[in-house]
């Protein structure tokens, strides 16, 4: 299937599938991001509900990213994006004139695709978020938070030696989970990964799969990701998007059994390049 | 035959190498051989091997050539002057060059016969080694060409020829500082026989002036440097508490604050601060700053002497800090986004990611620009020489006139020396420990930058 085609199909498009839900966290309505003139994203309405891990996924270039990174204004970062529509964190439009995006990132935490963590030891990077917006009154306090956040995102076994090390110096699935650790450690209330597996082996893979599958109890998760696999393993939603348009959003078990869009069906198949 | 034509003729016998020996190559290949290496290499190769010891016999010959003909030249001197002074001699010889130069007029009929045979030297040297290296360049043709055979590995070769080269090349760099190191040395060793090295690095009093005449009067010469060392810091101080902050401030409010439209005409204009002319900053210093200082200082009822350490310090400061802010904006600029990134993803402000993520991470770099930044404030002269005096006060005082080690090297150079005098002498003293520190300095400010982009790339 061509661009040509793809674009026929999604002309004028309406999201098919359910991408409302009930108990919702995080509602997008009429959202459209551009870059400068150009737009990256169409129209898009999507909920998220709560304690639910959604999974967005989609051929390169598609506005995943995009997307994911409005929800908790990200894109404020880049000077020329521009987002129009409405989105709503329990209620409350995070895009309304007088919110600050501050607490906002507090409540709403990213993990990015490549670990980034602060050239500081083990410890302060967890405590960079406790400390930036005084959640802990002592020094016990913090300790105990770092733990926490360390033991929930399956990594305190591996560094509890090393703590005042330097967080640079851990492998590329440490990095990940301790990143992973820095984001708990600020106790938001949902987790915005961008495809934080990409540049992890198998075995890395798999340890924050299982994370994710149990930070869900807590947190409310959207994830971004390329392998279906993994979208299949950790998600209960699948949303799937081409070319800045919102096509599909399912249950993951149907969108990869019985998907309803032809686009959605060929992507999964791997009919696109 | 003279030099360029010399240097046409071997480009047109290299390119001939390079074609003969390509062409042999491919012709042998015809056959149905296979060649070891590509007939272009053996082309290479050729040309290599016959321009390289070409090469190296000329400059050989440009070393020895002046040694060889004085000692031909000093062999037609007469009998009676050949047992001078080897000082003597060297003075002769410099006549007989001027002779042959002035050719014809000649005021000493002794020194005839040496003249006469260095004008045919002359004539005959320059034709000789050009004959030398077309004869060597052929030579090594032939023999090249008779060795182009599949087995020979001609690419190997090449290479390892290229390697030498390389490496030639960079011990020209190499050893040139090492000789300026040598010469400093050597001269500092001299000072260092007539004065104590400890009266020298711990002595408190200036005053290089020696005496003319063994009865003349009050001026035995004094040479403890403490007061320029002190003076330098002085300076050197001043001028960075004025270029740091602003340097490190303008660098930070660039990269994370200025828009791109700031940035791309304040950058530049900044950069302008670094190519004025010191002379220009001196100028600025003596005529409109120091003025000032004085006035303000009066004002307040301060003694500030009309050439003070404040004035050349803080002039020094403005010129530097684009140094600073350059290198530090690069710097920050190298940090990748992504910590940016992660800092605001967990809610920091701006502010605060710049505080505890930003500058932690580009703090070895900004380090080691702020380094580069105190060895080119420790080497700058004409700022100094204008506007803070010559006057080797050790003094804490920013109001007072002080003096450099940089100025100081100037003011004992200048006019008419005697080389062997401790006032001439005690330049390379100085200039021995203004290398030194100016190289511990950049030597611990490279390893600083290195350590960092280590981290990052
Ligand atoms: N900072 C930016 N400036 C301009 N255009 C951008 C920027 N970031 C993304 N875009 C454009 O927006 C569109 C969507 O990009 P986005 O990064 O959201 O894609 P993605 O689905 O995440 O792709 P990938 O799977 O490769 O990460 C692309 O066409 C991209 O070129
Ligand atoms: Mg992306």
């Amino acid at each position: 299937m061509n661009d040509t085609n793809s674009m026929k199909l999604i002309e004028n498009h309406k999201t098919t599938g359910e991408p409302f839900s009930k108990d919702v966290k995080i509602s997008a309505r009429n959202v459209d991001v551009f870059y400068g003139e150009k737009q990256a994203i169409y129209d898009a309405s999507l909920d998220i509900g709560k304690n639910e891990v959604i999974a967005l996924i989609g051929p390169s270039g598609c506005g995943k990213s995009t997307f994911l990174r409005t929800l908790n204004r990200m894109n404020d970062t880049i000077d020329i994006c521009r987002v129009k529509g409405d989105i709503l964190l329990d209620n409350e439009n995070i895009y309304g004139a007088h919110v600050d995006t501050v607490p906002l990132r507090a409540r709403v935490g990213m993990v990015f695709q490549k670990p980034n963590p602060f050239p500081k030891s083990i410890y302060d990077n967890v405590a960079y978020g406790p400390r930036i917006h005084g959640l802990a009154q002592s020094r016990v306090e913090l300790d105990e938070i770092v733990e926490k956040s360390l033991k929930r995102a399956g990594l305190w076994n591996e560094v509890k030696d090393r703590l005042h090390a330097p967080g640079t110096g851990l492998s590329g699935g440490q990095q990940q989970r301790l990143c992973i650790a820095r984001t708990i450690a600020v106790d938001p209330e949902v987790i915005l990964m961008d495809e934080p597996c990409s540049a992890l082996d198998p075995i890395a893979t798999a340890k924050i799969e299982e994370l994710i599958d149990e930070l869900r109890e807590k947190y409310t998760i959207a994830i971004v990701t390329h392998s279906m696999q993994q979208a299949a393993r950790v998600s209960q939603r699948t949303a799937y998007f081409h070319l800045g348009q919102l096509v599909e959003v399912n249950p993951t078990e149907k969108v990869f059994t019985k998907p309803e869009h032809k686009l959605t069906e060929a992507y999964i198949t791997g009919r696109f390049g | 035959m003279n030099f360029s034509s010399l240097l046409i003729i071997v480009l047109i016998v290299l390119a001939g190498a390079y074609f003969l020996g390509r062409n042999r190559a491919r012709a042998i290949s015809h056959q149905g051989m296979r060649m070891h290496s590509l007939p272009n290499q053996y082309g290479t190769l050729m040309a290599l091997w016959t321009g390289v010891p070409a090469l190296i016999l000329l400059v050989a010959w440009q070393l020895l050539e002046t040694p060889i003909i004085n000692h031909l030249l000093i062999a037609k001197l007469p009998a009676a002057m050949q047992a001078a002074e080897p000082a003597i001699i060297e003075l002769t010889i410099s006549k007989v060059y001027n002779l042959a130069a002035s050719a014809g007029i000649n005021a000493d009929p002794s020194l005839t016969p040496a003249v006469e045979h260095l004008i045919a030297l002359n004539e005959r040297t320059l034709l000789l080694n050009s004959g030398m290296a077309l004869s060597l360049c052929l030579i090594c043709l032939v023999v090249t060409y008779k060795r182009i055979s599949p087995n020979l590995r001609a690419r190997v070769e090449m290479e390892k020829i290229v390697n030498a080269l390389l490496l030639a090349s960079s011990g020209v760099a190499v050893l040139t500082t090492i000789g300026i190191l040598a010469s400093v040395l050597l001269e500092a060793w001299m000072f260092f026989q007539i004065v104590n090295p400890l009266d020298f690095l711990f002595g408190t009093s200036w005053s290089p002036q020696v005496a003319l005449r063994a009865d003349q009067a009050g001026s035995s010469g004094s040479f403890g440097a403490v007061p320029l060392f002190a003076g330098t810091v002085l300076i050197s101080l001043i001028a960075m508490i004025i270029a740091v902050p602003i340097g490190l401030m303008s660098a930070i409010y660039l990269s994370e604050y200025a828009s791109s439209n700031v940035r791309k005409y304040a950058k530049p204009a900044l950069e302008v601060l670094a190519g004025i002319p010191t002379v220009v900053y001196g100028f600025f210093a003596a005529l409109t700053v120091a003025p000032l200082i004085r006035t303000l200082g009066a004002d307040l009822g301060l003694d500030v002497s009309s050439e003070s350490a404040l004035a050349a310090g803080l002039v020094m400061g403005i010129m530097i800090i684009p140094f600073v802010s350059s290198l530090s904006d690069d710097v920050i600029n190298a940090v990748p986004q992504s910590l940016r990134d992660g800092s605001f993803g967990l809610g920091a402000t701006k502010n605060e990611t710049i505080r505890q993520v930003v500058i932690p991470a580009a703090l070895p770099g900004i380090v080691g620009a702020i380094m580069l930044a105190v060895s080119r404030a420790i080497g700058e002269t004409m700022i100094v020489a204008m506007a803070a005096g010559l006057a080797a006060n050790l003094t804490a005082n920013p109001l007072d006139s002080v003096t450099t080690v940089t100025v100081q090297i100037v003011t004992l150079l200048v006019g008419d020396q005697e080389f062997d005098s401790p006032k001439t002498l005690a330049a390379f003293a100085l200039g021995l420990v203004l290398f030194l520190t100016t190289l511990i300095l950049n030597f611990v400010a490279l390893k600083i930058v290195q350590k960092y982009r280590e981290q990052y790339d």
